[in-house]
């Protein structure tokens, strides 16, 4: 735990705290993109060079505006008048509690699993290829039907409005 | 003597350095290497503005700027000086501190993508591993300041720009991607530097680039295509169309912020060009077997220039596409072919060496090229613009 | 094939940007402060008012010979009323010898006037032309570019300069004016000769 990861860790929490707090939605948008940014640049830090480029490309290149086109889309870029707290805000609570609770058994499970190392393992992006369509074949097909579904799925949402247009 | 003047940069920055002491030698090398590109790049781009203007003036049979200096040439300082002395504005309701920030992430994120492309022999200034995964990454994070621009102007024009930039972007990007892949398959590597070694060898004293086989043609043509939307450049310039949108994203941006948007665009055609050449046109390598003496990097630069002069020819030539045609064109004529040539791609090499593999190969791509061109124009979904009112 | 017309652009522009350096006739530039190509005879630019100089080419008496009888037409017809006009209190004698008002003031901001010609149209007195003066830029945005009258005031010797159909055909006019007056004059003095005579007759 080096210097350089604190200072990644406290620009990652800063951005996601900003992401929750600030009024603008486009802020929090933006603010979450700090938040992709320094988890990726934690990723680098870990010598995990795919992980931290393939965090870049999808998350701030793809997903981040995709979050501001749904922002603007939808007129939520207009400042909400009474404050930034949900009135549900307990229900969030005990879901963000419940995400954090499986989060942390699944690391402290796997700290259980992998063998200690001390040296840092060079991971070529070869390798990872490999291990995707061998050992992890099952795991990436299965994302890939989900994401298809979900693909299908918004086609028809969005055909059937302009149906309903006509 | 031919080795030194090939490798002279490299020397060039050694000797520097080695007059410090051992401890910051590193450092100041790096320092030096990145001194160097954020010099070289924008002084280019300086370059580039005049001919680019001169260009576009010959093909409309003018002259072109003839009057700073000898031939023009001095132009882009007349033309920065300008842009520097003048206002720079911050409309009254914008979010300053977004509208400051979103050129200059543009630009460093534009500078970033240069780390990687290996510009000469031993001339990368890091070699990475995943060296094409962070050039996309890097132009991939562009797209969110150019949104920033046109979101934080509080303007329409520059929020339609920003939005039309950014669909159009992410639409390309697809293919862009998808068309360099296939020279990740071929050789087994995301490192730009490998890339170009796999691409070193001659037969006949022809060199072995990836554009002189059917599907790195075929892909050289799709990232062409995809590479002019990314940079929004004619005939894909809808983000800035003039006639409709002012000047789309950076409208309201003025004085040195707007010629750093400036600059952040040219210097994104420069490095996607250079990648392009490294990915296809053999990157450093020389064209000929007994041109290898030349040095590395004059090839590298030359092909570069090159690209570039192709930009500016296709935007003197070719008028703006439509919305509706820009995405029909992505999705559902790049795109497929795209995916095709993913599977071609696969075909060659497990076809092994041989004339079949070229014929079987290039059968396919021109068979598909035709059949979906011809369909694509039969039912007017591209091809010659039809006028309804307008005779 | 889909592409084929891209290509014929290409090769279109190719042939344009090769033969610009090789055909002089492709390039139909003329580099304007060096090279000027010959104005005109229907050019114009903004308007000037015309003077008769009794010696042509001296220019002192732009005042006297002034065609303008300050009639303000032209100011109330000047679309954005870029003309101001000050008519004179007493009259001094026009071209045709007849006592007219004159422009005390006669100012054109040349920064609104839009060289719509409109005052040349309906001025009844042949007084105010177009120019073909263009280079006309200034450091004064406002004093520079409001002429007053002696800066608008321009000899019909230049007139014919730059128009020299159009200023003969407006010579031609006013000659056949002043002598359809003179005739005029002559057969109303002859007509009052005459009834003097008769009168004299009629008493005598
Ligand atoms: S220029 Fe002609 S129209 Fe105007 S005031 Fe003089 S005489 Fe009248
Ligand atoms: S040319 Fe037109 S605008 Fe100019 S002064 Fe005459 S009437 Fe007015």
């Amino acid at each position: 735990m080096s210097f350089v990861f604190y200072i990644l860790a406290a620009l990652t929490v800063a951005g996601g705290l900003a992401a929750m707090l600030l009024k603008n939605t486009v802020h929090c948008a933006l603010a979450l993109t700090v938040a992709f940014a320094g988890l990726a640049l934690l990723f680098l830090n870990l010598d995990a060079q795919f992980a931290g480029f393939a965090q870049i490309l999808v998350y701030i290149g793809a997903v981040a505006i995709l979050v501001v086109f749904a922002i603007l889309l939808t007129r939520g870029s207009e400042t909400p008048r009474d404050g930034v707290f949900s009135r549900t805000w307990l229900v969030g609570l005990v879901i963000a509690a419940g995400v954090f609770a499986v989060l942390g058994w699944a690391v402290i499970g796997s700290v259980r699993v992998l063998p200690h190392e001390t040296a840092v393992p060079t991971v070529t992006v070869l390798q990872i290829g490999n291990a995707l369509v061998s050992r992890y074949v099952l795991p990436l097909e299965i994302v890939a039907v989900l994401l298809t579904a979900a693909m299908i799925g918004a086609v028809i949402v969005a055909m059937h409005e302009k149906e309903g247009q006509k | 003597m031919i080795n030194t003047l090939d490798q002279i940069f490299v020397l060039l920055r050694h000797w520097l350095v080695s007059f410090l002491p051992a401890a910051w030698q590193p450092l100041v090398g790096v320092l030096l290497s990145v001194a160097a590109i954020v010099c070289l790049f924008p002084a280019l781009f300086a370059l580039t503005t005049v001919f680019e203007r001169k260009g576009l003036a010959r093909i409309q049979n003018r002259l072109g700027p003839n009057r700073v200096g000898p031939f023009g040439l001095l132009q882009p300082i007349a033309d920065g000086i300008k842009s520097l002395t003048k206002e720079d504005i911050v409309p009254l309701s914008a979010d300053a501190a977004v509208h400051f920030l979103a050129p200059v992430l543009l630009l460093v994120a534009v500078f970033m993508g240069f780390a990687v492309l290996p510009m000469g022999r031993n001339m990368v200034f890091v070699d990475m591993d995943a060296g094409l995964l962070f050039y996309f990454a890097m132009s991939a994070s562009t797209e969110l300041s150019v949104f920033m621009a046109g979101w934080s102007s509080r303007n329409k024009y520059s929020l339609l720009g920003a939005m039309r930039a950014v669909a159009q972007m992410i639409s390309y990007e697809v293919p862009l991607l998808l068309s360099s892949v296939v020279v990740v398959m071929m050789t087994g590597s995301l490192s730009l530097t490998k890339i170009v070694a796999a691409q070193s060898g001659f037969t006949w004293g022809l060199p072995h680039w990836f554009i002189f086989t059917p599907w790195g043609c075929a892909g050289f043509v799709m990232y062409a295509i995809a590479t002019t939307a990314e940079t929004n450049r004619s005939p894909f310039d809808l983000p800035e169309g003039e006639s409709e949108l002012v000047a789309g994203y950076h409208t309201e941006y003025s004085g040195f912020k707007f010629a750093l948007f400036f600059l952040g665009e040219y210097l994104a055609m420069f490095s996607i060009s250079g990648l392009g050449t490294t990915l296809f046109l053999g990157g450093w390598s020389a064209p000929f077997s007994f041109l290898t003496w030349v040095p590395s990097w004059i090839w590298f630069f030359s092909k570069l220039m090159l690209s570039i002069f192709v930009f500016i020819w296709m935007r003197g030539t070719l008028p703006r596409l439509r919305q509706d045609q820009l995405m029909n064109f992505a999705w559902k004529f790049v795109l497929p072919l795209c995916l095709l040539n993913l599977m071609v791609v696969a075909l060659w090499r497990f076809m092994g060496d041989g004339w079949l593999r070229w014929v079987i190969c290039s059968a396919i791509l021109i068979g598909a090229y035709a059949t979906m061109g011809w369909g694509e124009m039969r039912r007017g979904k591209i091809g010659p613009r039809s006028y309804r009112y307008a005779e | 094939m889909l592409g084929e017309g891209i290509l014929k652009g290409m090769a279109e522009t190719a042939k344009n940007f090769f033969g610009s350096y090789f055909s002089a006739e492709r390039l139909t530039t003329v580099e304007y402060p060096e090279q000027r190509i010959a104005p005109f005879e229907a050019a114009r630019v903004f308007p000037f008012l015309v003077f008769d100089s009794k010696n042509p080419g001296d220019g002192a008496d732009w005042q006297t010979g002034m065609r303008c009888v300050a009639c303000q037409i032209c100011e109330k017809e000047c679309p954005p009323k870029c003309i101001f006009i000050e008519k004179s209190k007493d009259k001094k004698p026009d071209a045709l010898g007849k006592p007219q008002f004159y422009p005390v003031k006669f100012d054109i901001d040349i920064s609104v006037c839009m060289s719509c010609q409109i005052c040349v149209e309906v001025c009844p007195f042949e007084a105010i032309k177009m120019d073909t003066e263009f280079e006309l830029s200034t450091v004064d945005r406002f004093g520079g570019l409001l002429l007053d009258r002696q800066q608008l005031a321009k000899s019909n010797e230049y007139y014919h300069q730059i128009h020299p159909a159009e200023a003969a055909g407006v010579d031609a006019r006013l000659v056949a004016e002043k002598v359809k007056a003179d005739a005029k004059a002559r057969s109303a003095a002859d007509a009052a000769v005459a009834k003097a005579a008769a009168i004299a007759g009629e008493g005598a």
